[in-house]
């Protein structure tokens, strides 16, 4: 039987033929998310392993970056707003309901615990750094002093931002491509891996690198195992999940997921990285830039994939 | 109270008379609708069926979209209607992303806007706009738990459908077929 849907009247902006109210800037403010929680989890790790003196660039250097990428992040979800004025609504309610609403609180906590641990390592960063006031000076040695604690907060908040960037999608039970709770957990690893990635770009010593590489290997693998999941949750599930899969198996998403993301983005940089453990020698720059931009295309096609797809009635 | 409507698929005809009369009523700007009218052919020739539904935000029991709105704009007031504050809303879209029907949209000024069963008129003691001016008189609403209303009577004698009742969103949009 054929059927087919005409709407009569309607052709909404943003809405018809196709959903599309999120563009770039909600990927992005994912990207960016994962990003900083996945230097925020490996700082923190490594200081509380008390490795700090070996992995000086993933506890002391990355972590600098961290509150640019959070501030870049809420800039992102600031654009995404479309009554921007009322922007600070946003804070005067907390709804635990609402993923939206407890990343943005989330956020809110990490970026100035961001700040502070950056802040506790700049005096090593730019030598004959002076505080000036005697309260700064204060508040520094409190920061050192209790930097195990910062480091354990830290972790707990970055696994939860990473895990929160995927339930932001997963959440929303209309979109089938969405509503999925691997998506969690697989944005977190993602996230991991991105924040892994550009550390080890920054990284000088080789055995830090090394180390960093290896934990990354390990990710990309339990990245990929997600994504086939996700793939096969999907084709065993009802209909309309089916065809949400079937955009990367065949449909408009297939060449730029397997393209961008499943190879450009981690079955190519892997494969790099295995090799250098080897003894290639390849520039550390060319798999971390792959991975940062298959970490940000595969949130860009999520995005734009999943608000295709819909209930049929 | 619970506050429905029925929309009697076999007689609607998609005149989108309702569809006007919303966007007169509720100022609704040009390219923009609350409510409009779904064609769904189905079947090949000679065997074709046609079936007509004029469509708006079900005021769902259980509403996605007032469960992910993150400064409480998007709530429930008397009888169950989905209403948006338009000085809470941020625009942030979650909303429009949560709703499996498609009911939202951004307004132009940046808020986010649907039907709201033009509570004003309710609370004048009137029907909605679309009921009213329904030249078939195929659209039927009123309060579910009273036996005596249109809605409880339409529902009462016929068969009848809801949409994507598998989203678990509880509409309170009745399909007469
Ligand atoms: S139809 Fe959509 S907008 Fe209306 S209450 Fe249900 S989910 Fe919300
Ligand atoms: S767009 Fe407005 S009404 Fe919708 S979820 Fe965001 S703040 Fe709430």
């Amino acid at each position: 039987m054929k059927e087919e849907l005409f709407v009569s009247g309607r052709h909404i902006p943003n809405i018809d033929p196709y959903l599309s109210i999120w563009h770039w800037e909600i990927p992005v403010y994912l990207f960016l998310g994962g990003l900083a929680a996945g230097i925020m989890f490996f700082a923190g790790l490594f200081l509380v392993l008390g490795r700090e003196k070996e992995m000086e660039t993933t506890v002391k250097r990355a972590p600098f970056l961290v509150p640019f990428a959070l501030v870049l992040g809420l800039l992102a979800l600031f654009l995404d707003l479309k009554h921007q004025l009322y922007f600070w609504r946003l804070y005067t309610t907390i709804r635990i309901e609402s993923p939206m609403s407890w990343g943005a609180w989330t956020l809110m906590l990490i970026t100035p615990l961001s700040i502070v641990w950056a802040a506790g390592y700049i005096k090593e960063a730019i030598p004959g750094w002076d505080w000036r006031f005697g309260i700064l000076k204060q508040f520094e040695a409190l920061v050192i002093k209790y930097r195990k604690h910062l480091a354990w907060a830290m972790m707990g908040l970055s696994l939860i931002l990473g895990v929160y960037t995927g339930i932001l999608l997963s959440a929303f039970n209309a979109r089938p491509l969405w509503n999925t709770s691997i998506l969690g957990p697989l944005f977190l690893v993602s996230g991991l891996s991105t924040g892994l990635a550009l550390t080890m770009w920054m990284s000088k010593s080789h055995s830090e690198r090394k180390l960093l590489s290896k934990i990354d290997i390990v990710l990309i693998g339990v990245e990929l195992f997600l994504i086939i999941h996700l793939l096969m949750g999907f084709l065993a599930a009802g209909m309309v999940q089916v065809e949400a899969a079937q955009l990367f198996l065949g449909g408009e998403f297939t060449v730029s997921f397997w393209v961008f993301v499943i190879i450009m983005g981690l079955a190519f940089p892997v494969t790099l990285e295995i090799l250098e453990l080897f003894g290639y020698k390849i520039p550390i720059w060319i798999p971390s830039l792959l991975i940062l931009f298959g970490g940000l295309m595969f949130r860009m096609i999520m995005v734009e994939a999943g608000q295709i797809t819909r209930f049929l009635y | 109270m619970r506050y429905a409507m029925a929309i009697d698929t076999a007689k609607c005809v998609g005149c989108g008379d309702c569809v006007v009369a919303c966007q007169t009523e509720n100022n609704v700007p040009v390219g923009y609708c609350r409510d409009w009218i779904v064609e769904n052919v189905s079947g090949s020739y000679p065997n074709v069926e046609i079936e007509l539904r004029s469509e708006r935000c079900n005021h769902c029991d259980n509403a996605p979209c007032v469960r992910c709105c993150p400064t409480g704009a998007s709530h429930i007031v008397e009888g169950g209607i989905v209403k948006v504050t338009h000085n809470e809303c941020i625009g942030c879209g979650a909303c429009i992303e949560s709703c499996p029907y498609d009911a939202r949209y951004s307004h132009p000024d940046g808020y986010v806007d649907k039907c709201t069963f033009c509570d004003h008129r309710l609370a004048k003691g009137q029907s909605t706009a679309c009921v009213s001016v329904c030249p078939t008189s195929c659209l039927y609403f009123g309060d579910l738990e009273d036996p005596n209303s249109e809605v409880s009577k339409a529902l009462k004698n016929r068969s009848w459908k809801v949409l994507a009742p598998e989203a678990g969103t509880k509409p309170q949009l009745y399909f007469l077929t």
